[in-house]
């Protein structure tokens, strides 16, 4: 593996993680979908450039599937949902951000700590060592997005954060079969995420966006 | 004869597959309830027949699918259950139509969604690949996340978006978990499909590295058990249990539950295989106590028939995945027999309970009473649902039961005492509930309902049977697989 191949790889999925902590602060609804994008664009390039190194054309797919669908499609879907559904003032958030960002350091330390450790006796390349461990930091921040968020659509912002990590993951475990099947998977799965909250009319139904208000309906008082 | 004959000739391994996606197309686009409940019911009879034709004869493993002892049980019971599970589904969605909670688009969907979940389940249990077992799980998770929210309602809806948040969370540590097994095999397997296959991971475990496996142990056991329902997981549970269409809720905890905990196994195995990675067996059996004991406490204060029939699922999946937890020949055997048990039990009672909802118009316990007066034989039927999941004898579950205690009193006599605790908190309050549904002074409407008792005794009767005597091939299959399973 030579320097240059490596430190750009290095430096993408230290990006990701990057992003996912800028992720973290957003307390406007548009600016969190602008970061998000951002957050796919920097997966997307960090995907291309292992289907480069790793001399693997299928990531390029995924990298594209990537581009398209999470840095374009999705936020401009979800932009145009939270415009029509008036709910693009601030989020509300259960833990401030202070202690958010402190715990997001606190994880993202658990993370290298166990995966760097874990990877040690495998002898495996620096670089997957490496990637496993940024995508296990982001996949954990993306959870911890999820927990201090009480708005649907930060939620779903949250889920496909750690699903971005995932596909970090999977693009770093060199010749990993099945990376682009499982990527189409997981878009689909998004996808239906997104739909559903069109479809479901989550808005309509509860006339709220914030999943605390659907916590009250427990189905046990009817 | 004929049909499995023809089956046979054209790969039965394809056929479990190939049917149910086949009907799956076909009943998006039929209309009409009478033919697409009928086809729902002849896709699931053939599907059975396939699986059941995979008894007698066994293809080699492929690349991608394979069969072999440990999951051709699962695929025989799914097959079972969903072929079962649909005829009670024809009479219980014909009444849907009729009182207007189900429209004829609604209806076109929800077949073809059952269809495809048959599909799914089955694939991720006959794949050999653990890629796409988690491809096949995650389309399982799509597909009842729809048929939850497939009434629309308030209820259905919010069941539906917390099932897809927490099943997907689930789903995706379940991916890491699977990344990281690649990663612990690549070395030893090289690059490619085989550092995914069951079989060729299985074979060369022992010289994966440990540190990896163990980690990787902990995200699939995380994710996976998610599915499974395990305590504190199962927040999921038994929203979607309660607001979704009962055919589903039988489903749902008859096989799909099950699945996930397939894949749970699986991976146990794996760590099983290699001597230096930890032991995955105390993390199954305390979270599988925790969610016994648990669930026991949760079944007294609930007011929602079917969400407590969900919390009975977490309890008994709970002693389901202890008693795989624990390991050994006898203790394996009969966490095998249970989960068999409790799927024929659990669904059949959501059979009963499903019937009962229509014919009360409620699914609120307090406004059930004197069912074997008012409607005695779905009454009885389900007071012998909840005697058997309840673990009286003669009922198959009192013996598998009884073989898991007494497994424990010999490996952990001190988890034993919180195992009978569990189970005896967990009777105590189904029985207090079936005093209550079941006797006294009848209250609500007393109006017949077109039901389908057939697949409710069936499966009862199977439970009894298998409670008085289990046939000696049976035992004798079973235990291959407790000793396959370490």
């Amino acid at each position: 593996m030579d320097g240059i191949s490596f430190d750009v790889a290095h430096m993408l999925a230290g990006g990701l993680v990057l992003v996912s902590f800028m992720l973290l602060y957003q307390d406007r609804m548009f600016a969190l979908l602008n970061v998000f994008a951002l957050h796919a664009v920097v997966l997307s390039a960090s995907v291309a450039w292992q289907g480069l190194i790793q001399e693997a054309p299928h990531l390029y797919i995924t990298a594209g599937i990537a581009l398209a669908l999470k840095a374009f499609i999705i936020p401009v879907a979800l932009h145009r949902m939270v415009m029509r559904l008036g709910i693009h003032r601030s989020i509300e958030t259960v833990v401030g951000i202070g202690p958010t960002m402190l715990a997001g350091i606190g994880l993202v330390a658990l993370s290298m700590v166990v995966m760097l450790k874990a990877t040690a006796g495998a002898a495996a390349d620096p670089l997957a060592r490496e990637d496993l461990a940024f995508a296990l930091s982001v996949v954990l921040l993306g959870l911890l997005m999820m927990v201090t968020r009480r708005n649907a659509v930060s939620q779903v912002v949250g889920f496909m954060s750690i699903e971005n990590g995932l596909i970090l993951a999977a693009a770093g475990a060199k010749g990993m079969p099945l990376v682009v099947e499982i990527s189409v998977a997981f878009s689909v799965l998004v996808a239906f995420i997104v739909i559903g909250v069109f479809l479901f009319r989550i808005r309509e139904r509860f006339d709220t966006v914030d999943v605390q208000a659907l916590d009250a309906f427990r189905g046990e008082r009817r | 004869m004929t049909l499995v004959d023809l089956h046979l000739s054209w790969d039965a391994l394809t056929a479990v597959l190939a049917i149910p996606a086949a009907a799956a197309v076909l009943l998006a686009v039929l209309p009409g309830y009478w033919l697409s409940a009928r086809l729902n019911v002849l896709a699931a009879f053939a599907t059975l027949l396939a699986a059941l034709s995979l008894l007698v004869e066994r293809p080699p493993p492929g690349g991608y699918l394979f069969v072999d002892d440990l999951n051709i049980v699962f695929v025989v019971l799914s097959t079972f259950v969903g072929f079962t599970s649909s005829a009670f589904s024809a009479s219980y969605i014909g009444h849907e139509l009729e009182i207007g909670r189900l429209t004829p688009r609604h209806l076109r969907f929800y077949h073809a969604m059952y269809q495809t979940l048959m599909f799914s389940m089955n694939l991720g249990l006959l794949a050999n690949n653990i890629g796409l077992m988690w491809v096949a799980i995650e389309l399982a998770t799509l597909t009842t996340v729809l048929m939850v929210g497939v009434y629309r309602t308030h209820e259905a809806l919010e069941a539906a978006w917390k099932y897809f948040i927490l099943g997907s969370v689930g789903i995706a540590l379940a991916l890491f978990g699977t990344i990281l097994v690649y990663m612990a095999a690549r070395p030893v397997l090289g690059e490619g499909a085989d550092a995914m296959a069951w079989t060729a991971l299985i074979a060369r475990a022992g010289g994966f590295s440990p540190e990896l496996l163990n980690v990787a142990f902990v995200f699939l056991m995380l994710g996976y058990g998610t599915k499974v329902g395990l305590v504190p997981l199962h927040a999921w549970l038994p929203d979607a249990h309660a607001e979704g269409p009962t055919p589903i809720s039988a489903v749902l905890s008859g096989l799909l539950l099950n699945v996930a905990l397939y894949a749970v196994l699986r991976f146990k195995m794996l760590l099983a295989a290699n001597p230096a990675a930890i032991a995955p067996g105390p993390l199954m059996m305390a979270m599988g106590l925790v969610s016994l004991i648990f669930a026991a406490f949760m079944l007294y204060r609930r007011r929602d028939i079917k969400r407590m029939f969900a919390y009975s699922s977490i309890e008994h999946m709970g002693l389901v995945t202890f008693a795989f937890g624990m390991g050994g020949a006898l203790a394996n055997f009969a966490g095998l027999l249970h989960m068999t048990m409790h799927s024929l039990a659990k669904s059949a009672i959501f059979f009963a309970v499903g019937h009962i909802a229509q014919a009360k118009g409620t699914q609120r316990i307090a406004e059930i009473r004197g069912l074997t007066e008012s409607h005695p034989v779905l009454g009885w039927g389900l007071v012998l649902g909840v005697v058997a999941i309840a673990g009286l004898p003669p009922m198959g579950i009192f013996m598998s039961e009884f073989l898991i205690v007494s497994s424990t009193f010999a490996h952990q006599p001190l988890l034993a005492i919180l195992v009978v605790f569990g189970l005896l908190v967990a009777f105590g309050a189904l029985l207090l509930r079936l005093n209550e549904i079941a006797f006294g002074e009848p209250t609500g409407s007393t109006a017949r309902v077109k039901a389908s008792y057939l697949p409710l005794y069936a499966h009862l009767l199977l439970v009894l049977a298998a409670g008085i005597h289990l046939p000696a091939p049976l035992v004798g299959w079973f235990q291959t697989v407790a000793r396959l399973l370490g």
